[in-house]
């Protein structure tokens, strides 16, 4: 039974992999281009393991940012996974401390989706379990191959492809398309504009600064938007 | 030795925030305020990577047609908008950059 739950968690994550597999080995190039020894780079995507927050770290290498920036901007980009394991935390609280420790290792925005819905279904959760090891597991194998093509990759790949510019176009792919509300829209806009002026502020420090300022824009927006909503004004015509 | 810091302390702070709440789950609760700023990170970070990326070249900025990048990433962004498909975004925006590189010279 527990072998069953295993693969049926690797099969449900399997379509999410077909996505996964092209960012771990952009990751790899960027990764060799900003100058990281094979090693690193591998070893980044099991001592991280965490897609956006490797790309930056890669680009922030790469233009010399001191070690505490890019440690404080790891950290501000992955703090969403604290949402994730809140929301998952009822389903493990029964869990050994051995297999909290693992599951919370394994949890990413692609397994965090899929086991979610699995556990919200309901059924035996000791059985559950089982589910999110496979679906960690397979995207953490998936990571670390993918990662590891990229890197022989990006070994070989002449430097004039621009190759470094997928960085850019992935982060498109995926923001592009969270932004169908006028917060997060203002959020990403003021972001990027701050990201624009603050360029040439020291340490590289301008990342920081445009998401700080993003993320009030963001709030505020939506404080605003959800006040006028509760004084149930009507809607303009 | 500074990436290996990086990664090390960087990898300890992300794991401790995946374990987090799977730890502490009834001792400490995500305040609301945070729980709600937490949705604007994905867009804010990514866009304070894109936009220097495209909008500036050397460190100056180019909003004009002889920029590549800028107009190869507003195509991407158009496909990215109208299809929501990732690789497509990807391929058409490389494909673009590779181009207009090509030809112009740019």
């Amino acid at each position: 039974m527990q072998t069953k739950e295993f693969w049926a968690g690797v099969k449900a994550e399997l379509p999410l992999l077909i996505g996964v597999f092209p960012f771990g080995l952009i990751y790899g190039v960027l990764a060799m281009g900003a100058g990281l020894s094979t090693t690193q780079a591998q070893a980044m995507s099991s001592i991280v393991f965490a897609g956006s927050s490797q790309f930056i770290a890669t680009q922030l290498i790469g233009a010399g940012a001191p070690a505490s920036i890019l440690i404080l901007t790891i950290a501000i980009v992955n703090l969403r996974h604290a949402l994730y394991s809140a929301s998952l935390a009822p389903y493990l609280k029964k869990l050994s401390p051995a297999w909290k420790g693992i599951l919370a290792y394994l949890l990413t925005d692609e397994a965090y989706a899929i086991s979610i819905t699995h556990y919200e279904r309901g059924g035996d959760i000791r059985l559950k379990n089982w589910f999110f090891l496979g679906a960690g597991l397979g995207l953490w194998t998936t990571w670390q191959i993918s990662t590891a093509v990229g890197i022989f990759l990006g070994a070989v790949v002449p430097p004039g492809w621009s190759l470094d510019f997928t960085l850019a176009l992935t982060f498109i792919a995926l923001v592009v398309p969270r932004l169908a509300d006028s917060p997060s829209l203002a959020a990403a806009l003021s972001a990027g504009v701050t990201a624009v002026a603050a360029f040439n502020l020291p340490y590289k420090l301008g990342i920081l600064v445009a998401a700080f300022v993003g993320i009030v824009v963001g709030l505020g927006l939506e404080t605003r938007k959800s006040i006028s909503g509760q004084k149930g004004a009507p809607a303009p015509k | 030795m500074k990436t290996w810091l990086v990664m090390i302390c960087g990898g300890l702070l992300t794991y401790a925030t995946r374990l987090s709440f799977i730890l502490l789950l009834g001792k400490i609760e995500i305040p609301a305020w945070l729980q709600r700023s937490l949705r604007f990170v994905p867009p804010a970070v990514l866009s304070a990577i894109i936009f220097p990326e495209l909008l500036l070249h050397t460190g100056k900025l180019d909003i004009s047609f002889h920029n590549a990048r800028l107009v190869a990433g507003l195509l991407a962004i158009l496909v990215a908008w109208r299809t929501r498909n990732t690789l497509l975004t990807i391929l058409v925006g490389m494909v673009a950059l590779l181009v207009l590189q090509g030809i112009f010279k740019l």
